[in-house]
């Protein structure tokens, strides 16, 4: 990009950036009723056209041959998430002028996740990342654990293999690690506008999206390509059409607690040392509610939370924080979570309905990207998001800068990130494990199983003497005459996971 | 032996909310149509709303406060009442700010 960024709204991002690493003490809600002025950065008062790079103000034909004069970017990138910068970061190093629109403050202001980054997706596109990532702790410990009211039952892995470059998993906070992936976009040439709300597409004369409008004076932002990065409610891909059958069940809820713990305590109760870290997911432990639970580890935190199907959660009568607390009360995870302060409670949708619930990618200018395409993977042993985000938004990027080359950003122009995705392990996973999420959050594998291995287990290890040792087949078949399931049902289950995981 | 006591007191809903920074619009991005919800007996929002926004009142219909709200998109998704629910995003900069999440 030639242009220069107008230095009000560099001002404007370093006050964001720094306004990020502010303790939330510096924010409490007493605040909250002061004037505007009191809590924006200086250049959000502005209209938009002061945040533009000159082109944006003042038609230039000469700098892009594909875009037609008065437009100033050519594309613009809705959300600065990982997808969005991901999407902005692979624009800007292709050399296409690219916005990246966020509606919080900061970069990562909005968004919550359930604890690990995992970074292989960023060799390709920041090499050596690790070396600069902020990063709270690597995990060096990976825990699958089931529950019953009184009863735990884990598998516990741990390698020091993840603890050395290149590693595998990290725990972040999301307002660091999504300010630091704007901040690659920005430092390749994308101009990041904070504080912005996309309220809708612009659509030309045969429908086809033409930018996005916003809630600033002037706010209308024309691109010959929007990549929608809005997040799990993704209003711009449902007010495109993109999905055709938005299912409650499809999503869960994720709640959480941020625990302040000293860190020297946190390594003595994990069994860590330096920057190890440990991330636990846990099954049954939702009561009626489908879902689970997780605890992970930051470096003088703890996090602990559940995730929660909608309609179970609606029909329950359970209050999210009552669901928590039962989590944080199991005699399993008790020990680990006993007297943490409250640092920080959060909330957000997780699109958890894999292959089934993708929406269409793209339509006439428009693509979507990230979790507001539902390519979020919950299948039990599995839980990954941000890896997904960051890949589809660089193929959303990649396929954005390929269209704009070839001047064609109709549906069919764009159909490069769909093949992009089919070609690379983000589809390839969707499709191979499209039965893993109704499977886990289905009545046996939430209730049951975790029943019967508890039981199973219980069995074996009660030393029962002066009866003989239980043997493990016949234990097994009584456990499931108690639990009542049904042997077809077992089978049709452990097939489902067979042709999901085998 | 008998079990320890794992229980230590929970943080009351007030003081868990207070961890939380708002940056309030005066503007509601949220707008629920109490009249709407007098035909609703079984109150999802009430139940699944993570920031508890969702107050049942006694003449039948619901109270909603936007201030204190995740943005999160629960309370659209679980309502069956068509129309009950009108779910936007705050205007930019405002809402919830996470910090630690």
């Amino acid at each position: 990009m030639a242009e220069t960024v107008p230095s009000l709204l560099a001002q404007g991002a370093a006050a964001t950036r720094a306004a990020a690493h502010l303790p939330p003490a510096a924010h409490l809600p007493s605040v909250a009723h002061l004037p505007l002025a009191a809590h924006l950065p200086l250049a959000a008062h502005l209209p938009l056209a002061a945040h533009l790079p000159p082109a944006a103000q003042s038609a230039d034909a000469t700098q892009s041959a594909t875009r037609p004069a008065a437009e100033g970017f050519d594309v613009v990138v809705v959300g600065a998430g990982p997808a969005g910068s991901a999407a902005a970061l692979t624009l800007a190093r292709a050399g296409v002028r690219v916005c990246l629109v966020e509606r919080g403050p900061f970069p990562g202001a909005k968004n919550m996740y359930g604890g690990v980054l995992y970074g292989r997706v960023l060799d390709g596109l920041l090499p050596g990342w690790w070396q600069e990532a902020p990063v709270q702790r690597w995990v060096t410990r990976r825990a699958t654990m089931v529950v019953t009211p009184t009863q735990s039952l884990t598998v516990d892995f741990r390698t020091t293999a993840w603890g050395e470059p290149p590693y595998n998993g990290a725990t972040v906070y999301r307002s660091d690690l999504d300010a630091w992936l704007a901040a690659k976009a920005e430092a390749a040439g994308a101009v990041l506008l904070c504080s912005t709300t996309v309220t809708g597409l612009t659509r030309g004369p045969t429908g086809q999206v033409t930018g996005v409008r916003t809630d600033r004076p002037d706010g209308d932002l024309p691109a010959r390509v929007v990549v929608a990065c809005d997040g799990v409610n993704s209003l711009l891909a449902k007010e495109a059409g993109l999905y055709r059958h938005p299912e409650p069940e499809h999503f869960t809820l994720g709640v959480k607690e941020v625990l302040a713990l000293p860190r020297q305590d946190i390594e003595a109760r994990f069994g860590l040392a330096g920057r190890e870290g440990t991330d636990i997911e846990i099954l049954g432990c939702t009561g009626d509610v489908p879902g689970g639970g997780f605890l992970y580890t930051n470096l003088d935190t703890i996090a602990v939370g559940v995730v929660l199907q909608l309609p179970g959660l609606a029909s329950s009568g359970r209050r999210p924080e009552e669901l928590i607390a039962g989590l944080k009360a199991h005699p399993a995870v008790a020990p680990l979570v006993v007297g943490g302060q409250l640092k920080e409670y959060s909330a957000h949708l997780i699109p958890e309905g894999g292959w089934d619930m993708l929406p269409d990618l793209a339509a006439d200018g428009l693509l979507v990207a990230g979790d507001a395409a539902a390519l979020c993977l919950a299948t039990g042993i599995w839980l990954e998001g941000v890896n997904y985000a960051i890949a589809s938004g660089a193929a959303a990027g990649e396929a954005a800068a390929a269209a704009l080359a070839s001047g064609d950003t109709s549906a069919a122009g764009l159909a490069g990130y769909r093949h992009r995705l089919e070609s690379s392990f983000v589809l390839a996973d969707f499709k191979r494990l499209r039965r893993a999420p109704g499977l886990v959050l289905s009545e046996r594998v939430q209730r049951r199983y975790p029943q019967i291995a508890c039981n199973l287990v219980e069995r074996l290890f009660t030393v029962d003497n002066p009866n003989p040792k239980p043997r493990l087949l016949a234990a097994g078949r009584a456990e499931l005459r108690r639990s009542a399931v049904r042997a077809r049902d077992l089978a049709r289950d452990a097939w489902t996971a067979l042709r999901a995981f085998g | 032996m008998t079990r320890p006591d794992r229980s230590w007191p929970e943080v009351g809903f007030d003081d868990r909310m207070a961890t939380v920074e708002f940056r309030v619009s005066p503007k509601a991005h949220i707008v629920v149509d109490g009249y709407a919800c007098r035909g609703c007996t079984t109150r999802e929002c009430v139940t699944a709303c993570p920031a508890s926004l969702f107050v049942a009142i006694a003449d039948g219909g619901v109270l909603f406060n936007y201030e204190e709200c995740f943005e999160c998109g629960t309370c659209y998704m679980v309502c069956n009442t068509e129309g009950a629910i009108s779910w936007s995003y705050p205007e930019g900069g405002h809402g919830v700010v996470f910090h630690r999440s």
